[in-house]
């Protein structure tokens, strides 16, 4: 238990000097699973959106595919990516094994299944007479999508900051891809299984310490975009809407 | 339709915005390439990547040598640190350009497949079994061998408190522990696996393996160096120490593949030219002797042990060779 308490001050410490490995270690784990999650937003909300307003044979067979995929185990995403990206394999020319650009790519292939799958969830979550009285005052087709994705825009938010926080919190695709080399790939979640190996407890502790506070950040950030979104909309309607 | 028009104000701030966060992840995601402050020079250098088992990893043996080597070479060397099984898979996948592990069977058959060459012995220790000090199997000082005997009489036996913790995962170390059954005369697979409760498979890496062992006061048997380095979490004490299939022996080789360039090949070659080096050689056998007032490995230069043929590969001739 004296563990749990001297990592928490482990924690203040390493942040308060700005330990030069632990700020590299949280400023990799930062933009590569922020990339990752930007990559897989720009690919799964129109994706998303595609899936829920077209009609189309099989929609439901995909959805429930898109759902099972929530739950596929990081490490076979790793291990899969990585016979794929092995000099070996048939994407080994890029040479994108052991390096954080693999990892991006590890990572948004993990989250874009959890991200499309919530994103047709919230627009399916849209009120059925928001589109309805859409159309009945004259929206064009494109005009109620857009305003639809408006309307789901918090469930939109929501789906992404999952897949950021799954992308963050995993270790499987960054310990075989990235293969947790020191000043290169090392991210939180492999820094701490290593730390915890050694068994350095407390300064493992200390290092998810710093994960959840990225994570506080960046959720913070997400939603004072969202809220940031919501007062230009009422301002550009004249006041506050009702 | 006022309403109408605000919206799609509001759908475009949306857009704008979105867009906005794309350009700023743009521009974020370009320094990942560049992440690397410490290496940011050495982002032109080459790289020769190392794959190594995590219990030598862990003891931080090869951190404290990586710096040596840089300053002499122009290379960023690069450590991934797995389980000797996945260490081996990613040498023979030619992902990496140099592997240094510690289970000469799994070496020699390596080298033998052609996937290695220049096989180098440069360290030893000794592997430990450890357990509750109150040894509830009462073998202290045992051979190895007799030792296991009397753990698996007892252990199936259902003795008080004879627990056996094994890693269980194909690691060099388990390697060993097998090697020790078979010695001791048990076929491993039908009689140890699954011979009862107190044979337990963690299936994880030593220092989680111990931290097992130690929780529910049972044996394992461990490499030294995680040991000492683990020792403080931990109710374990050493029970066997000595005996000569304890000998564990570490070994570098350089990864061969008809796509490996033959710069990596020949950087490779340095790099195990430095491990057997007399100044590398004496800097291997003063580590660790600081925090733990014992070295952790025994260089070649100070003792080569005496081990059954091809166990100890060669220690002293450079490594020159640029194929099988």
């Amino acid at each position: 238990m004296s563990e749990i308490i001297s990592g928490f001050f482990q924690a203040i410490d390493l942040i308060v000097n700005l330990d030069p490995e632990v700020m590299q270690i949280a400023t990799l784990s930062l933009l590569i699973s922020l990339a990752a999650t930007i990559i897989a937003a720009v690919i799964s909300i129109p994706l998303g959106g595609l899936i829920h307003f077209y009609e189309f044979r099989g929609k439901r067979v995909l959805i429930v595919l898109i759902q099972t995929l929530y739950s596929v185990p990081t490490v076979v995403v790793g291990l899969l990516l990585y016979l794929f990206l092995s000099r070996s394999g048939p994407l080994g020319y890029f040479g994108l094994l052991f390096t954080p650009e693999g990892m991006i790519l590890g990572q948004a292939i993990l989250i874009i299944p959890i991200i499309t799958g919530l994103v047709i969830a919230a627009l399916g979550g849209v009120d059925r007479n928001i589109s309805d009285t859409l159309i009945s005052l004259g929206a064009t087709g494109f005009q109620t999508i857009i305003q639809i994705v408006r309307e789901a825009r918090l469930a939109i938010l929501s789906a992404v900051v999952l897949g950021f926080g799954r992308a963050i919190s995993e270790v499987g695709v960054a310990m075989m891809i990235g293969g947790n080399i020191r000043d290169a790939t090392r991210v939180l979640t492999t820094a701490i299984a290593l730390q915890t190996g050694i068994g350095d407890f407390p300064f493992s502790i200390a290092l998810g310490i710093i994960l959840l506070i990225i994570a506080l950040i960046v959720v913070i950030v997400l939603n004072l975009i969202t809220a940031g979104l919501s007062v230009e909309a009422q301002q550009a309607l004249g006041g506050p809407r009702t | 339709m006022k309403r109408f028009s605000a919206s799609s104000l509001g759908v475009l701030l949306v857009i704008l915005l979105v867009g906005g966060v794309i350009i700023a992840g743009c521009t974020t995601t370009t320094p990942t390439t560049t992440t690397t402050p410490p290496t940011t020079a050495a982002a032109e250098k080459p790289k020769l990547l190392i794959a190594t088992t995590t219990s030598l990893y862990d003891t931080k043996l090869l951190d404290y040598l990586e710096p040596k080597f840089e300053s002499q070479y122009n290379v960023d060397i690069q450590i991934t640190s797995q389980g000797t099984g996945k260490a081996i898979e990613i040498a023979k996948k030619g992902d990496a350009d140099v592997l240094l592990v510690h289970s000469p069977s799994q070496e020699l058959a390596f080298v033998k497949d052609g996937f290695g060459i220049n096989r180098r012995s440069f360290a030893s220790n000794y592997f430990l079994v450890v357990g509750p000090s109150a040894d509830p199997a009462g073998i202290k000082n045992m051979t190895p061998e007799k030792a296991y005997t009397a753990l698996h009489q007892k252990g199936t036996n259902n003795t008080a408190g004879v627990y056996f913790v094994s890693r269980g995962d194909a690691s060099g170390t388990h390697t060993a522990e097998k090697a020790i059954w078979s010695k001791a005369g048990y076929n491993y697979t039908t009689s140890v696996v699954k011979s009862g409760a107190w044979y337990i498979e963690a299936g994880k890496g030593m220092g989680e393996t111990l931290q097992m062992a130690s929780e529910k006061g049972a044996y394992t048997f461990t490499d030294e160096g995680t040991y000492l380095s683990y020792k403080s979490n931990l109710t374990l004490v050493p029970i066997i120490s000595e005996g000569s299939s304890l000998l564990n022996i570490y070994s570098v080789m350089t990864v061969y593949n008809d796509k490996q360039p033959v710069e990596k090949i020949q950087m490779a070659n340095n790099f195990i030219n430095f491990l057997i080096s007399s100044q590398t050689q004496a800097d291997i056998g003063n580590f660790g002797v600081d925090k733990y007032g014992k070295a952790l490995f025994t260089p070649m230069s100070i003792k080569v042990p005496t081990a059954p043929a091809g166990n100890v590969g060669d220690y002293s001739t450079p490594a020159t060779a640029l194929k099988p």
